[in-house]
This record gives structure tokens, sequence and C-alpha cells, in this order.
């Protein structure tokens, strides 16, 4: 099998599998609120049906024999014959986690799936709560050529409809074939909330090239006339579909559910209308009404669905490099321009080329400003895959949990979304394993039994911020210095003099962890400590607060997209450094009268305040090379938190857009540098991580030796 | 599922694929060209296989078009519902491309796809 088939399977794949996650969350609530919602259970089937189909032509034979046990117990759920109870849903989750496991490269992954496990798992849910059937079909008048066509699944939920004791309508409409998704979908909106589309038969007859007529089967617990209003149908198109003559009335009088209203017509007040195929010929809907009507949000989605390209993130890495490449030519151009323009006799020609040049930089930055809109995908794509560890985490804790989420739509680069999912899912687990108490402590405490997870995301200028607060025990000051002087990370002696927030800090600093026994959810042998690290990776940083018995949060302050960045340009000796711009508060002429050392390190005092200082050819072991010209260097101010540190180079040399590339597979370990650019002219410069530096340099630890060989 | 059957099909040289990516949609195919053969999964959204079958045998243009049904291993009843309308052959899922090129060669023996 080719990359490219295999490629293709792993997306479609992946996708099925996002979207059946999303199901099940949805029917987890349906069956919370109202025992279940057939429409998604028949979704989740048919999305499964589906996996199971292209992993057997696909010989991802494991997944396709979980798919397939699968299937069979959402056939067995759709059809009736189990209920749907939390254990069942529980099962269902395990399938998808199951699914995202098999189809992983990660060894870990893979033998964290145990097939029959999940089989008996699966037998187990299956083998009880099977429901007894009972046929009521047979009171019905329903046309032989009707019964004929229904798939079992349809059989079965006419007959559910029935045993609740709902009427069975047949509505007729002519809907033209040009815009039949539209007139269609506006048809399953209005009926969803009083009635339950069973089927869709075609009719052959008074159909002509552009139109189709269908008979629509719907069950419904409303009148005659109120299901005519709100579908908005013609009197004659819609009829009831009679009871036989002497049929028992046996369900008619079961109690009708609450909210519906009593079954509307009583057999035998129903014209006799032995349903008709030929005899509608009108348009139950009007077909230019339909069209004229506003387009809902529920269409405009679907729209979108229909109109969307899959694309290759490293297609558009290439694309963002050519952009790179076009404006490294355009500097170019501008500097020749400037050349020709001290040529007096030249002077109209530059003008001119200058201002070709400004309209092509114009419209490099609209080609820019395209494709990074392309890589941006809501945040909602990692949320949904949060929502399912929450149940999961909750259920095996016995805590009860709500997952309120906001901001699903702000959108951040395609690669910074990838990456996150690792992080948040490592906050959430503590959030539930450590934060969130019990049900009884929580009574206790007075708090809501049901603990609050909120998951926020808004964008604040070039950032994104993604909070995850939960309304837990908070953490204990005194346990985390504690624990940080039995780990040798603090001086007993300096216990007292801990501010809060930095012993909240301790929480990231590698092997730390409070918690008493290393459970089988926050134990898996990674810690704060790499989820700062995957943080800071993403150029960005994470914040904790936390209030004992009110709970903790965490901020995740991120950049927007990594594919192309604003940098300062320094240089340090005969070497260039970009400094991404969102890490430099500032940038001052250094005064070496001013700069003082405090406990070895090296400090001036700025607007009163003391600032750290690190020359960066020390750091870079580049002192052995004279500077060219013996005027003043230059501090960089960067920051992180209310941490600051001041970064000694020998020139600015201004602000630029910079793509930045990954250094190669051996220097990828290098800390200190964020990547590569190429600066056009045959120059490079190594981007700084000024976080990773900040961090390194002011934690004192003497073994930042990171050399610079670009 | 419809990229593999045109795959499949393609595959095998001469044979021209249209793909329809809901009963609605082969509907508003259908009356505009004319098929060799079709290809119907049971399992659709809205108008499912079998209602479509149906259409086509109720409809002169396509009665005598050979109807291919595709369905689930455990679909027997929804299988013989379709043989029983008019389809003439079926596939459960999941088959190969070969015995789907087989069954279509066996269906249109003149002009293929």
């Amino acid at each position: 099998m080719s990359d490219n088939v295999r490629d293709e399977f792993l997306a479609e794949a992946q996708e099925i599998i996002e979207s059946l996650s999303r199901d099940l969350l949805l029917l987890d609530q349906a069956q919370k609120d109202a025992g279940g919602d057939p429409d998604l259970v028949n979704e989740v089937f048919r999305g499964v049906h589906t996996l199971k189909g292209i992993a057997g032509m696909f010989g991802y034979h494991q997944l396709g024999a979980v798919a397939h046990a699968l299937e069979d117990l959402l056939d067995d759920l759709r059809l009736g014959r189990v209920a749907l109870s939390q254990e069942v849903l529980d099962v269902l989750f395990e399938g998808v986690e199951n699914f995202q496991r098999l189809l992983s490269d990660d060894e870990a992954a893979l033998a964290g799936v145990n097939l029959d496990a999940y089989a008996a798992n699966i037998e187990r849910v299956s083998g009880k709560g099977r429901a007894a059937v009972h046929d009521p079909l047979s009171e019905y008048d329903i046309d032989p050529g009707v019964m004929a066509v229904l798939t079992e699944y349809e059989e079965h939920r006419l007959r559910t409809n029935l045993q609740q004791g709902l009427t069975l309508y047949r509505l007729h409409v002519r809907f033209s074939l040009a815009s039949i998704d539209t007139l269609l979908e506006d048809l399953k909106r209005r009926a969803k909330p009083v009635a339950e589309i069973i089927t869709y038969l075609p009719s052959m007859d008074g159909g002509d090239g552009d139109h189709i007529e269908l008979d629509v089967l719907l069950a419904s617990g409303v009148s005659a006339q109120h299901l005519g209003e709100v579908l908005d149908a013609r009197e004659d198109a819609l009829r009831v579909v009679p009871r036989l003559r002497g049929a028992t009335h046996t369900h008619v009088d079961t109690p009708v559910p609450d909210g519906r209203p009593e079954t509307p017509i009583p057999d035998g007040r129903i014209p006799p209308a032995p349903v008709p195929r030929e005899l509608d010929q009108h348009a139950g809907i009007s077909e230019d009404r339909g069209a004229e009507r506003e387009v809902t949000a529920d269409q405009l989605s679907l729209r979108s669905v229909a109109n969307t390209v899959r694309v290759d993130i490293r297609k558009l890495d290439h694309l963002m490099n050519v952009v790179g490449e076009l404006a490294i030519v355009r500097s170019s151009v501008a500097r020749l321009t400037e050349r020709i323009r001290r040529n007096p006799e030249l002077r109209h020609l530059a003008l001119e080329l200058h201002r070709v040049n400004r309209g092509f930089e114009r419209h490099l930055e609209e080609l820019q400003d395209g494709i990074l809109d392309v890589r941006m995908v809501p945040l909602g794509q990692v949320f949904d895959k949060l929502a399912r560890i929450v149940r999961q985490v909750a259920r095996e804790h016995e805590k009860e949990v709500r997952l309120v989420v906001t901001g699903a739509e702000t959108e951040v680069d395609k690669l910074i979304v990838e990456e996150l999912s690792d992080p948040l899912m490592h906050i959430i687990r503590n959030a539930i394993d450590h934060g969130i108490e019990s049900p009884k402590v929580r009574e206790l405490a007075g708090k809501p039994t049901t603990g609050t997870l909120a998951l926020n995301a808004f964008q604040k200028g070039n950032h994104v911020l993604i909070e995850i607060e939960d309304d837990g025990a908070g953490m204990n000051e005194g346990k985390l210095v504690e624990a940080a002087v039995r780990k040798g990370m603090l001086a007993r002696e300096l216990a007292g003099e801990v501010s809060r927030e930095d012993a909240l800090n301790f929480i990231f600093a590698p092997g730390f962890s409070t918690s008493a026994s290393i459970t089988d959810i926050s134990g898996r042998g990674v810690g704060m400590d790499v989820v700062k690290t995957n943080i800071s990776r993403l150029g960005g940083v994470i914040d904790v607060q936390s209030e004992q018995g009110i709970g903790s949060k965490f901020t995740i302050t991120l950049p927007v997209t990594l594919a192309i960045i604003s940098a300062l340009l320094v240089r340090v000796r005969d070497r260039w450094y970009a400094l991404p711009i969102t890490s430099v508060q500032e940038a001052i002429a250094l005064d070496e009268h001013s700069v003082r050392t405090v406990e070895g390190r090296e400090v001036l005092t700025l607007r009163g305040g003391t600032l750290p200082i690190c020359r960066l050819e020390r750091l870079f072991e580049l002192t052995h090379i004279p500077r060219p010209e013996a005027v003043r260097q230059y501090v960089v101010v960067s920051a992180l938190g209310h941490r600051r540190l001041g970064f000694v180079v020998d020139a600015l040399a201004g602000q630029q857009d910079i793509v930045i590339k990954a250094l190669g597979p051996s220097l990828r370990d290098t800390r200190g540098f964020a990547g590569a650019t190429d600066l056009g002219d045959q120059r490079v410069a190594l981007v700084l991580d000024a976080p990773g530096l900040l961090e390194e340099v002011l934690s004192g630890s003497e073994g930042v030796r990171v050399r610079a060989r670009a | 599922m419809r990229a593999f059957v045109q795959a499949a099909l393609e595959e095998s040289g001469d044979v021209l694929v249209t793909q329809a990516a809901s009963g609605f949609e082969a509907l508003r195919i259908l009356p505009r060209e004319s098929f060799d053969a079709v290809v119907v999964d049971i399992n659709m959204p809205d108008i499912n296989g079998l209602e479509l079958v149906a259409f086509m045998r109720r409809n002169e243009a396509h009665l005598r078009t050979p109807i291919i049904l595709i369905s689930t291993e455990a679909g027997e009843r929804d299988q013989a519902r379709g043989l029983a309308i008019g389809a003439n052959a079926f596939l459960s899922k999941p088959f190969t491309a070969d015995a789907l090129r087989a069954l279509v060669a066996e269906l249109c023996p003149k002009a293929e796809g």
C-alpha cells in the first residue's frame, strides 16, 4: 500500500473517529436527559459501519475487528434489542479510545489495546437489557410497497413509534431536483421537534426531469393540523395512515409521553384514504417559499462541510516557505532600487520600480495572510477529545464532573492544536484526579456534588489564551513547600520565605509530585514540567493560580501561529540572531558603568528595578572574535511572567517577518533555539527561544552551554 | 466506500464511474445520464438503498439496469428484500475489488460499467 493511500485512509478514519466521539458525547447527554436519541444511535452505527468497511479494505484488521464487534452492539441498540445505559456508553467510548490507539504508530498506545477484554465488555453489555418486541405493524394499513423497501432499522423505528402510541402520517411533497438539499434540510429541521421521519419514498408518478415527488413517512404525537402547520404542508398533502378496522386498541390507551398532546385523531374520523401513491399531485411544501426562506445556521454548516478540502499541512508549510523566499526577493529588489536611485539619471526608473515593488509587497502580504488563515483550525478539535477524557476519568474516579467549554471556535495554527492535546489532557486529568473532590467530600464542604471544569479559550491580541479552571480543592501551599524541601529543591531554612506564587510554581519543576500515591491517571511518568516544556516549545507560557478550597486555574498563553513571526534581528559579533518580538519588552543602550555584580551575576538597574543581564557573546562562546567596532552594546529586555532578563547584543538590525524552519534532527534537542531562518542574501539567523534561555539563565544552572555554529 | 468502489471499477479499464453522495443525489443524477450498472449501498441516510432500487424498477428508463446492492454481512433480511424488489445481486462488506469487478463484468457482458 502506498503512503498516499495510507494517508488517505488515516485521514478519513481520523475524521470518522472524531465525529463518532462528538456524537457519543451528545448521546451521553441525551441518555441522561431523555434515555437516548435514535438518530444519534443510528449516526454512530453508520460511522462505525463505514470505519469497519474502510479498515477491512486497507488491511487494518484489528481495527476492523473492533469496529465489527461494536457494530453488532450498535445494531442491537438501534433495533431496540439492547437498551442504552451508561454502562453501554462506557463500552462505546472505550471503543473510540481503542480505534484511536489502533490508528497510532505509537507502540505504547498499541500495547494498551486489549481486544479480548474489550470483546468481553461488549459481550457483557449486549447480554443484558434485551427488550421484548411487540409487533403492532400488522394493525396498520401500510402499503406493502412501502413495507418492501424499509430497511430492518427503519422497520424497527416504525414499530417503536407505533408502540409508543404515536400516529403515523404520510406527507406528499414535490421538490425541484436543483434545490432538494435545502428543501429537505428545511423539512427535517421543522419536523425534528414534533415528529420522527421514518423514511422517504421517492414516487415515480408525476416526477419529471426537474422534479421529484416523495412520500415521507413520519410518526408524531401531535395532531394532523398542528403537524401540517409546523411542516407548512398543504392540507391535502398530509394524511394519517389509518389503523385497520377491528384491530385491538390497546396502545391507544397507553399513556402518551409527557408534554405530548393526546393522540390526535380517533380512528374512523380519518378520510378513508388507502394511502395514495397516484392521488397527490400537489406540492406539499411550496417550493418558492422554501427558496425565499433565510438560510439557517444548520444549513450553513452543512454547506461548509460540503465545500471543505483536506490538505496535508506539509503542503502549506511549503507554500509558506515560498512566501518567505518571495519576501527575500522583495527586499533584494528594494535594495537594488535604492542603488539605482543614487544614479540621478535613473531616478525616475527607480521611483517606478519602487511603486511596482510596493504593489508586490501588498499582494505578498495578502498571500501570506491567506495561507495563515488556511492553517487555522478551531480549538474545538482538541476540546472534543478532552470532553471524552473528562467523562472517562470522572467515571473511573467516581467523581461527578461537568465540563463547560467556551470559545471552542477560537482558531489557532493547526500545528499548535496538534501539540496542545497532550498538555491539556494532562492538566485535565490532574484537575479531576487531584483537584475535584469526591461527591461526598464536596457535599461536606458545602459545594454542589457535581464539580465544574471550565475550559475557556479566547484571543487576546496576537495570542490565544486557554484557561482550565476547576472548582475543586485547590493546592495546599504548605504541602508544596514541604515536598520541595524533601526533594532537595529548596533549602529548609528558606521554606518560610517562599511566596505563594513561587510555591505554586514548584509543580512545574522536574520530578515534582505531591500526590502520596501515584495513580494510574496522573502518574504516567510525565509531570507538569513536561507540560511546561511542551507549551514553551510552542512559544507559549503557562501560569497557575490556586486557592485552597476554591479551586485552581491554569492559563496557557500561546502565539496564534508558528509559521511566520515578527522578530527582532540582533547581531552578536559576526552572527545574526532573531528574537521573536513577542518575547521582547524593550531594547536599551548598555551603559557599562551601571552594571553591578550581585551574587556572582551581572545586573543593572532599570527604572528602579534590578535587571539581570546575560552577555550572549559569552553564552555562545564568541568572545574570541573581536568586536568589530568599539561602539556601545545594547540590552534586549525579555520577560517570562514577572521575571525579566536582559540579553546583551552588539547591534540591533530592526524588525522583520521571518519563517521559522526547524533545526535538523541532530540539533533538535539543542536548548535555547527555536529554529533557524533565512534572511536573504545568503544570511542565516538562529531564532532564539527567549523563554527557554531566560529560564535556564535565571535558574542559574551552570550547565548552560549552548553553542552556535550558524 | 464510494472512493473504493470507484477506484476498484476504474482500475479494470474502460469504465466510467459517477458517484452520488446520497440517495437524493442519485435521484438527481439518474434522469440525466444513462448507466450500464448501478452500485447501491443499502445503508444510506434519508433515502435508503432499497428505496432507490424500488424507484428505479418503477421507472421505465431504469427497468433493466443491473443493480448491485452493498450491505453488511448481518443484513440478510435487507439483502433478501433488495433482491425481491428487483436488485440483481448483492455484496456483503467487506468485499474485495476483484469480487466487485467480477460481478459487474457478469452483469454487463457487452458494455462494461
